[in-house]
């Protein structure tokens, strides 16, 4: 069996996790914004992962369900104050929620 | 077993399962026109063949042969894309699912299956929870407000019955210990009592789950009495309004094969996949599991169509309680039952 | 020299999908790019021997989390992304910065991970193995995030309800 070193993994991991970082300062629609964040918990999952295998402990490979856990969770409460926003300013940009009253 | 012969019989058995799986499609849709018409005091089709046997063939020449319309102000990429998805992710699932028992040719051990992992069960769910992308990509780029009410209500109804339909089968899960579903087939072999066999719908007393199951299932696959994505009276035809000719064809693909993948998995998980009486000489010990097997599927369609001539649909909020608080409070009762039954043994 | 070729195509069409989820104007194109990169992920984890976090990141991201998202911006219909000052500063500041960032977190890690290689199907994780862990050492983690997520249900719940709704069926207890 041919290995290939963990560090490959690793790369991508921080690739993902900085396309997420960028993601997060350039767009301005906070749909958007808020999928960059879950590409960051992805690319920080797959580091998780990588290191579990390279250390054979699964422990990270169940640390990987805890994140998941909590995406899920602040997908469901973010997604519930992109609506209430909405509702009050009718818009997505985020340049334009800038007040803290109406 | 060599590479060679490994990847040839691979390759056959693909080609055959779809083949199977695309002509028992088009022969559902035949089995269906045919039983609601006669529930409805009607013959269904008859002109093609003798008992309208070759319907299906002529339908699939007329969807090839129809002007495929594409609607003005459509968002392009995403209104091709969406009825092949459906039908990519529709047809994928079928690839875990075991038909038989091994069979022997040539002296190699062949399993009736395409390929046998041991999350089976995950994958098949994980691949079916995907084909709800093909129902709101339709819904929202055909840009039609019908299209876009059916692909809004499709994807709410989708995600929450899928959290009902996967708690009803932790109970199985626990009872047979393993994800593969050659292995919870194998864990139902035999029989307790005199006569009873050791499906899950009868030992552990899965029924409730069964039923659990089988009614999220329907929600999942849009089918009366569920099948608010596609209301006729309120929303012309929902999410696929605007599709016409091979597109609109691929719609109703995915949603046969979707249909058929159901009830395989409800034969596997509850009513003992395959086993049955095998008699007889070598031929037929290999082919009477997979009638056995065709048959279970037989009777779901059949009730399947015998539910969509007899039930009214449900009104939305209706259908969004019953799966919040009827279905999952039960689908979790009984896991929790199944638990603790199988802890204190 | 498959565990490579599967570990770089799957990698690439990674990275394609991250890119195209900046580059994309409407956020219907990026979530569906996010989706491609979830499902690709889902290939790493296998390869590295995780199937059953494979098939959970399927289940859960591809088929749950991002059907949300996808279902949030059909109802909102959000259109187009506009483009205001802020994001001019964003993006003059923003890329040079995160390119630095990247590249020295890559040269950092293939210069001191000190090496050590996996091979396909390193560790494998059966889901008997995740569950004994999960369910021993793990558990007060476990159950906290048990009460987090229910936190969140009734978050969520209270966030997006309308607020003539709630009158209503208050009037009507």
């Amino acid at each position: 069996m041919e290995e290939i070193p963990v560090s490959y993994y690793l790369v991508l991991s921080a690739i993902l996790f900085a396309c997420g970082v960028t993601g997060f300062l350039i767009k301005r629609n906070i749909i958007t914004i808020f999928m960059s964040i879950e590409l960051m918990l992805n690319g920080v999952n797959l580091s998780f992962v990588a290191f579990a295998a390279r250390w054979h402990n699964l422990s990270g490979q169940v640390f990987v369900f805890f994140v998941m856990v909590v995406a899920a969770a602040e997908a469901a409460v973010g997604l519930a104050i992109i609506i209430a926003v909405f509702r009050t300013r009718e818009t997505l940009n985020i340049d334009q929620v800038n007040l803290l009253k109406l | 077993m060599s590479i060679t012969f490994f990847i040839i019989v691979s390759v056959i058995k693909i080609v055959l399962v779809i083949f199977v799986l695309l002509t028992a499609v088009a022969y559902t849709v035949w089995l269906e026109r045919k039983v609601v018409g006669r529930m409805q005091n009607r013959w269904g089709p008859t002109r093609v063949g003798p008992f309208g046997l070759l319907q299906p063939a002529a339908d699939g020449i007329k969807f090839l042969f129809k002007e495929d319309l594409t609607p003005p102000h459509v968002y392009k990429p995403l209104y091709i894309a969406a009825p092949m998805l459906a039908v990519i992710f529709a047809i994928t699932s079928i690839a875990v699912i075991p038909f038989g028992n091994t069979v022997t040719i040539l002296g190699h051990e062949i399993p009736l299956q395409i390929t046998d992992v041991n999350i089976g069960l995950l994958v098949v769910l994980g691949i079916t929870s995907l084909g709800v992308y093909g129902v709101a990509l339709s819904g929202w780029s055909s840009n039609s407000k019908y299209s876009l009410l059916g692909g809004l209500r499709a994807s709410a109804q989708m995600v929450s019955y899928e959290i009902a339909l996967g708690l009803s089968l932790v109970g199985v899960l626990i009872l047979a210990g393993t994800f593969s579903l050659r292995g919870i087939v194998e864990a139902q072999a035999g029989h307790f009592g005199p006569w009873i066999p050791n499906w899950f719908i009868f030992k552990g007393g899965q029924i409730v789950a069964f039923f659990i199951y089988l009614t999220a299932a329907y929600a999942e696959t849009n089918r009366i009495p569920f099948d608010l994505p596609e209301a006729e009276t309120e929303l012309v035809a929902g999410y696929h309004t605007e599709y016409s000719a091979m597109k609109f064809a691929m719609f109703f693909m995915a949603e046969y094969s979707n249909m058929i993948t159901v009830a395989c998995l409800a034969s596997l998980l509850f009513l003992g996949g395959w086993s049955g009486p095998v008699f007889g000489p070598d031929i037929l010990q290999a082919i009477l599991p997979v009638f056995w097997f065709a048959l279970r599927i037989f009777v779901f369609l059949f009730i399947y169509i015998w539910v969509r001539g007899t039930l009214p649909r449900f009104r939305y909020d209706q259908l969004m309680a019953f799966g919040w608080k009827f279905l999952l409070p039960v689908a979790i009762a009984n896991l929790v039952i199944t638990a603790l039954v199988v802890a204190l043994k | 020299m498959l565990h490579l070729v599967l570990f770089s195509v799957f990698g690439l069409i990674c990275v394609a999908g991250a890119v195209n989820l900046l580059v994309q104007k409407h956020p219907i194109n990026s979530a569906l790019s996010l989706v491609v990169v979830m499902a690709s992920l889902a290939v790493e984890y296998l390869l590295l021997g995780a199937e059953f976090v494979a098939a959970v990141q399927v289940i859960v991201y591809a088929g749950a989390i991002m059907v949300l998202f996808v279902f949030v911006i059909m109802l909102l219909n959000a259109g187009e992304e506009e483009h205001t000052s802020g994001s001019t500063v964003a993006w003059l500041l923003g890329i040079p910065g995160l390119l630095t960032g990247a590249v020295l977190i890559c040269w950092a890690v293939l210069r001191y991970s000190g090496g050590g290689g996996v091979t396909i199907g390193a560790l494998p994780g059966h889901p008997k193995d995740i569950a004994q862990l999960l369910f021993h050492e793990f558990l007060l983690p476990f159950e906290v995030t048990s009460i987090l997520v229910l936190i969140a249900i009734m978050g969520a719940v209270v966030l997006a309800a309308r607020p003539e709704a709630v009158q209503e069926s208050k009037r009507e207890s």
